[in-house]
């Protein structure tokens, strides 16, 4: 992957220490200029966590100036995300009927919807192109919660993600399977393609699943928000299937949603029932978090639904 | 934690949940093999992709779940 180009000074700077190899230049930053020159340079900070840029040195992950800036940025974030959150529900009974409960009430505007009825070939495409970028990273954020949990919750969490990552075969693992898509539609399914024209909302949506998934503390919104996730998949990846069967789009993006339908309806039972459930039960002080992951996911999902409906000319 | 973890799980107004391989007959006697660690097996009957849960069973008036 490559840096992307910069959207304000801030992030240009950044890259520029990022390229000389010298992070000591990342300790004299201005501060960001709007909201997207931050998203975009904490984007670029955590991408150095997973598979990194070919202009960047390896070891600037762990560079302390570096690592302060993020932490800087990542504040930022989880209080903007706070703030957005009005607190978990009250609920008599037990936690997975009160989540699946939650989830079915939140009422937001559906992208999928739009693609199964309306949308033209070009707005699929110019979606996919931006959940390429969380979807060829499908499962990475959360699988960093792993060593950060109790026994039962890491088991089940464990056999959630083998099959994210294909049970044992390349060509099942789920970012994979998107790439295939991708390439079938003829668009570029190298990592970060697509990164200069990611607006705001997508990149937020990223930053906080990787703020969620490499801070242990965080480690419940991390399991909140991969419960909510799964839980608003099966329905809209059947959508998202149907509206490119309409488009008659690449059959092997369709296979991708396809296969979202049935995986998710056994992922958001897993999620709620066997990780979160027991994580809550082994370590309660975590539950205020699951609410907030989940809150989050939802809302994220919302802005960027919002960006493009309206971008759209479509009333949500 | 040493209780051994059921291989079957009866998810309230959802599926079952069936942990390992095994082969599933449909109600047209039909034989599936399962394909991941662990598969969801429709209880409600209103799933599109039968014997698997699609997740049908959140959108069916609440009497109808299983
Ligand atoms: S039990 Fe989920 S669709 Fe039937
Ligand atoms: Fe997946
Ligand atoms: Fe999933």
């Amino acid at each position: 992957m490559h840096l992307p180009k910069p959207r304000g000074a801030f992030s240009e700077q950044l890259f520029a220490a990022l390229l000389s190899g010298d992070p000591t230049t990342a300790a004299r930053l201005p501060g960001p200029e709007a909201a997207e020159d931050a998203a975009l340079a904490l984007w670029c900070l955590y991408e150095l966590s997973y598979r990194g840029f070919e202009e960047v040195d390896d070891r600037l992950e762990w560079a302390p100036e570096l690592v302060a800036v993020r932490r800087g940025l990542e504040d930022d974030l989880e209080d903007r995300l706070r703030s957005r959150w009005s607190g978990r529900p009250a609920y008599d009974g037990d936690f997975a009927t009160a989540f699946f409960a939650a989830v079915e009430r939140h009422e937001g505007p559906s992208l999928a919807r739009f693609v199964q009825r309306s949308a033209t070939a070009d707005q699929v495409m110019e979606l996919l192109q931006a959940r390429s970028l969380y979807h060829l990273k499908e499962s990475d954020p959360v699988a960093f919660s792993v060593p950060r949990l109790p026994v039962a919750a890491r088991a089940a969490l464990m056999e959630l993600q083998y099959d994210e990552y294909g049970g044992g075969r390349p060509e099942r693992l789920h970012a994979h399977l998107f790439a295939e898509g991708l390439a079938a539609l003829g668009l570029d399914a190298t990592e970060g393609a697509y990164l200069d024209q990611t607006p705001l909302a997508v990149l937020e949506q990223n930053n906080a699943m990787s703020l969620f998934g490499l801070h242990r503390r965080l480690r419940g919104a991390s399991l909140g928000h991969l419960a909510a996730f799964e839980a608003t998949s099966s329905g809209p990846c059947r959508r998202m299937a149907r509206g490119l069967e309409r488009l008659a789009l690449a059959p092997e993006m369709r296979a991708y949603y396809e296969e979202h339908v049935e995986a998710d309806a056994v992922h958001e039972q897993l999620a709620v029932r066997l990780i979160c459930q027991p994580l809550i039960e082994a370590e309660p002080e975590t539950e205020d978090d699951v609410w907030f992951g989940a809150f989050s996911c939802l809302d994220l999902e919302d802005r960027v639904a919002h960006h493009y409906l309206d971008r759209w000319g479509e009333s949500a | 934690m040493s209780r051994p973890t059921p291989d079957v799980v009866l998810c309230p107004g959802g599926p079952m949940l069936l942990r390992g391989e095994h082969l599933v007959m449909d109600d047209d006697g039909v034989e599936h093999p399962t394909t991941r660690p662990i598969s969801a097996v429709c209880r409600c009957g209103k799933s599109a992709t039968k014997p698997w849960c699609d997740g049908t069973h959140k959108v069916i008036p609440e009497r109808l779940r299983p």
